[in-house]
């Protein structure tokens, strides 16, 4: 982390960018924060460890209409998103210095407290340049061990891997955190009957809340306006006013993210009630690589996705009668 | 003092629900919200804070307020209803109950809101003390006792007991229903427990939070501060905090056509989303940073100017533990409090 | 509801009108439509079985309602002396007003109401001398008092109106102005437009421009007596208060109304928020020096 902030020190000071947009130290031990920093002095409130999950690409929109560069932190996962958005123009290269920062998996204390430590008063061994595998957690109830693993986001654990696929320059190690089949959760609900596939998913869209963190922090959702903000569609954005609309809403920004959305996992990480929210996506991703051939939103900034390219051989829209 | 052993819990349940509706914390895939209590549900007392504070007991996320018919040349207006059966809320903590005190003094103040007032006249509310408090709490802060609550009754879970004490009528009648459940009790063991709850208080990291400066006459000060551009940066304009707040009450009114009728409904609004104040002619908050000045200004300005000095904030914690990109209102108070403004 | 003034039916005895809930509405019947101008046309509302909907005071609003398009605030536009039926101008310019400008007479709509507080007519007003300064649209709310003023004649001292709009077409409510305020004995009314226009003899400038020469030249008395009143786009606002401090006019003299987002009428929904005041129930009306104690948010 030192390294990284003496670089972002150094091209702030020579000019190279205007500010540094990466995390801020929070107040608890697992809540850094996004931040721009635009002083030396400032990136003494610096962070990079476990807990920097927040895929910092969207912030780039706003940014490229700043005046100057803007270094930006970007993980290995987040630089799909970033090259997502460069294809569809909604910001800047010119604008974005890019340090690819390594990562080791980012954690979730969701998932900590999940395992029933509570009273958290320090973590040690979330640093991004930790090597150990478990977490020590000091509590008000004692001390606590959690292993590193069972406390990562679900992302990490069918991660894309550890290349960046943009970036000026890249500072710090990553790992491997892939120990699981990115397609095994789909493919269970696959197994499963009509009647199964719609009870899990009442079950887990009847926690919904509308309050649209799942769409405000996903980088495919960058639309100026949002259909659900409109007035005059009856399903606007605050409340589902039936059982169905709730469904409604997440079905309808699963179709219109199908193609674009990079797997980045930020609609399930922020969702207050942990609905698993990238399932839905990620049924898209696999029907689309079964029926186009394997293509992987964002690995390369202006490729044409199957949804919105047209060859010879791409499925017929009959296939929908085969696949029942 | 009373007591009930935790393992017949589930016969209180049954008996409370005999006499009408029984809200408390529920499980349903893996989170833990106040609902309605169905035989065989999963109850969940363990886990400290619902995710959604149990406001929405008397004002639901989204409620029917009358259903409009065409009827020739005039227009046929039936009123939803008004809550008009006896119900209980079990396991609403100090600060929900808290929560419960500041929406009192919006929805009960005059005109009184006569949905929320009906539910409120016909609820009653078991709190249970917090028997561990966590990192991200501080109602201390506010005034409030996480270890002795103050509602219709209050209980505490020890060991494998639930304490339970009536504190009003209300409790007194709910008490006399399921008294052939209820044993006396020694009052020590609740003593030593709330001694042992406000120990840990004292040790939770935001218990010393200072709230200095901020109150109903620091409008000016407050809102010009320079502080704000930095603070609502990393907001991503959702309305989690406003949804899980037990004391957010800013609400819409909103048309739904049945297709033979139009409901006219209210829903929780939030102050962070773009169309709050846009009006056909414009918009007086542009801006992201205007928008979460907003919410911050109204809890801790606003709402103290008209309420005695009450904040609008009973320190549940539940935007610092839900927040996409982990701002809250601590991190505000604190911003503040570090640059002396 | 007022849960202390209830009777029996569920109404309360104090607030006229007040049903079950104040977010229950009415219904009401249009029962007119003058077309004012080409964006804006006046609303007569009637109670199905005649007459008022409810009381109400000068200044005060209303939601209107048309059930599955939108609800919004308009202010009453008529004078609370006047028993037979309650007015709203109404300029075309989004959703519900474009939905409004096509109803026809006979179509029913839901009002609820009267919300907020109201021009002081009754106390600082009274036995003052009155300038009221409007522009466009903004006559909708002044009108209510001017109408009450004159039928409340020897109640008050001289009565100035400076009402000016974008072009002579834009003048609302031009046929009552010309056969009633201007034939009332101690009422001056100053007409002007932003442009010249064929067949136009009166003032050519803006209200701001205007309400300064006037001022000036004496033809309006700004004394320690006088209250003025002004409502119209903000930007208007803005200038005619510069003009009256110009003027030395001291802003304790001053009421403007504001306006803004509003879904509930009754202070509790959030949106019209501003300060520690709420448009809907401490507003529309304020006195320019309460406004200035107000966040810059409006």
């Amino acid at each position: 982390m030192q390294e990284l902030i003496t670089r972002a020190k150094e091209l702030l000071e020579n000019g190279t960018v205007a500010r540094v947009l990466g995390w801020k130290i929070g107040d608890l031990p697992y809540n850094p924060e996004p931040a721009f920093f635009e002083t030396a002095e400032s990136l003494d409130k610096f962070v990079y460890n476990g807990f920097c999950g927040a895929n910092l690409s969207k912030y780039m929109i706003e940014a490229s209409k700043l005046e100057g560069k803007t270094l930006v932190c970007l993980k290995p996962c987040d630089t799909y998103s970033f090259n997502q958005l460069l294809t569809e123009h909604r910001v800047d290269r010119d604008k974005a210095y890019i340090i690819g920062v390594g990562c080791k998996g980012k954690l979730d204390v969701e998932k900590i407290k999940k395992t029933g430590i509570k009273g958290i008063v320090s973590i040690s061994g979330a640093e991004a340049d930790s090597a150990c595998d478990t977490l020590e957690i000091d509590t008000l109830y004692g001390k606590k061990s959690c292993a590193y693993g069972d406390a990562m986001l679900e992302r990490c654990h069918v991660c894309k891997g550890k290349e960046h696929k943009i970036y000026d320059e890249l500072i710090g190690e990553s790992r491997d955190t892939a120990d699981k089949e990115r397609f095994a959760e789909v493919e269970m609900i696959e197994a499963m009957s009509p009647e199964e596939k719609f009870a899990f998913f009442q079950k887990e869209l009847s926690k919904c809340i509308r309050c649209n963190a799942c769409r405000n922090v996903c980088p495919a959702c960058s639309c100026r306006k949002c259909v659900f903000d409109s007035n005059k569609f009856d399903s606007a954005q605050k409340a589902n006013v039936d059982s169905f609309e709730e469904k409604m809403f997440h079905i309808i920004r699963a179709f219109h993210v199908a193609g674009r959305c990079t797997d980045c996992g930020e609609c399930s990480r922020v969702c207050p009630q942990g609905i698993p929210l990238h399932l839905f996506n990620r049924k898209f991703i696999k029907d689309i690589d079964e029926l186009y051939g394997d293509y992987t939103a964002g690995a390369e900034a202006g490729s044409l996705a199957p949804l919105t390219d047209f060859k010879m051989d791409d499925a017929e829209p009959s296939i929908v009668n085969e696949r029942g | 003092m009373l007591k009930i052993a935790k393992k017949d819990l589930a016969s209180l349940f049954a008996l409370i629900k005999e006499s009408g509706e029984l809200y408390l914390p529920v499980k349903v895939a893996e989170q833990t919200n106040f609902a309605a209590y169905e035989d065989g549900a999963e109850f969940d007392l363990d886990t400290l804070k619902s995710v959604k504070s149990p406001k929405d007991v008397f004002f639901p996320q989204s409620e029917t307020l009358y259903t409009c018919k065409n009827e020739g040349k005039t227009i046929k207006i039936t009123p939803e209803e008004l809550v008009d059966q006896p119900f209980v809320v079990f396991g609403m903590k100090a600060c929900d109950v808290g929560g419960i005190e500041v929406l009192d003094r919006v929805f009960l103040s005059d005109p009184v809101d006569s949905f929320y007032a009906a539910r409120r006249a016909h609820g009653t509310i078991v709190a249970l003390a917090c028997h561990e408090p966590e990192e991200s709490c501080f109602c201390k802060v506010f005034g409030i006792d996480a270890a002795e609550p103050v509602a219709d009754v209050a209980t505490w879970m020890i060991g494998d007991e639930l304490y339970w004490k009536a504190l009003t009528e209300k409790g007194e009648a709910l008490t006399e229903k399921v008294s052939s459940l209820l044993t006396d009790a020694d009052e020590q063991v609740v003593e030593n427990e709330k001694t042992a709850i406000r120990a840990i208080i004292e040790k939770l990291p935001y218990s010393d939070l200072s709230l200095e400066g901020w109150n109903g006459d620091a409008v000016a000060e407050k809102f010009d501060s320079k502080l704000w551009n930095e603070l609502y940066k990393p907001c991503l304009a959702c309305g989690t905090c406003t949804f899980v707040c037990p004391t957010c009450q800013c609400y819409d009114i909103k048309d739904y056509n049945t297709g033979s009728s139009v409901q006219r409904y209210r829903c929780w609004d939030s102050c962070m989303y773009s169309d709050f104040t846009m009006m056909a002619h414009g918009n007086n908050r542009t801006s992201q940073m205007q928008r979460f000045r907003q919410r911050f200004m109204h809890k801790l300005v606003y709402f103290p100017a008209n309420n005695d000095g009450t904040y609008s904030c009973v320190g549940c914690g539940r935007c610092v533990d839900k927040c996409p990109a982990s701002l809250n209102i601590v991190k505000v108070i604190k911003a503040f409090g570090e640059k002396g403004e | 509801m007022c849960t202390e003034h209830k009777n029996e039916n569920h109404e309360c005895t104090c607030h006229t009108g007040y049903t079950l809930d104040t977010l229950i509405p009415k219904v009401g019947i249009i029962t007119d439509i003058r077309e004012e101008t080409p964006d804006v046309k006046t609303f007569r509302v009637n109670a199905p079985e005649g007459g008022k909907l409810f009381e109400h005071l000068p200044g005060q609003c209303a939601m209107i309602c048309v059930p599955g398009v939108s609800e919004g605030m308009f202010s009453i536009t008529s004078s609370p002396t006047n028993k037979e039926y309650q007015e709203f101008s109404i300029k075309r310019c989004g959703m519900l007003t474009d939905h409004l400008h096509t109803l026809q007479v006979g179509d029913p709509i839901t009002v609820r109401g009267p919300y907020g507080n109201n021009f002081p007519v009754d106390t600082v007003l009274k036995g003052k001398d009155l300038v009221f300064v409007a522009g466009g649209i903004g006559l909708a709310p002044l009108r209510s008092v001017i109408n009450y003023v004159i039928d409340n004649r020897a109640d008050y001292g001289k009565v100035d109106i400076v009402y000016g709009s974008r072009s002579a077409d834009d003048l609302v409510q031009l046929k009552e102005i010309r056969e009633l305020w201007m034939k009332t004995e101690g009422v001056n009314v100053h007409l002007t437009i932003d442009r010249e226009q064929e067949g136009w003899t009166g003032n050519v400038g803006f209200v701001p421009t205007y309400l300064k020469e006037l001022g000036e030249s004496g033809q309006i008395e700004f004394g320690v007596n006088t209250i003025s009143l002004v409502c119209g786009p903000p930007i208007m606002i803005k200038f005619v208060l510069a003009a009256l401090k110009d003027m030395g006019v001291s802003k304790d003299k001053i009421y403007t109304t504001l306006e803004l987002r509003m879904k509930c009428g009754v202070g509790k929904c959030g949106r019209c928020n501003i300060g520690s005041k709420y448009v809907c129930k401490d507003g529309p009306v304020f006195r320019c020096d309460e406004v200035d104690e107000l966040p810059n948010e409006y």
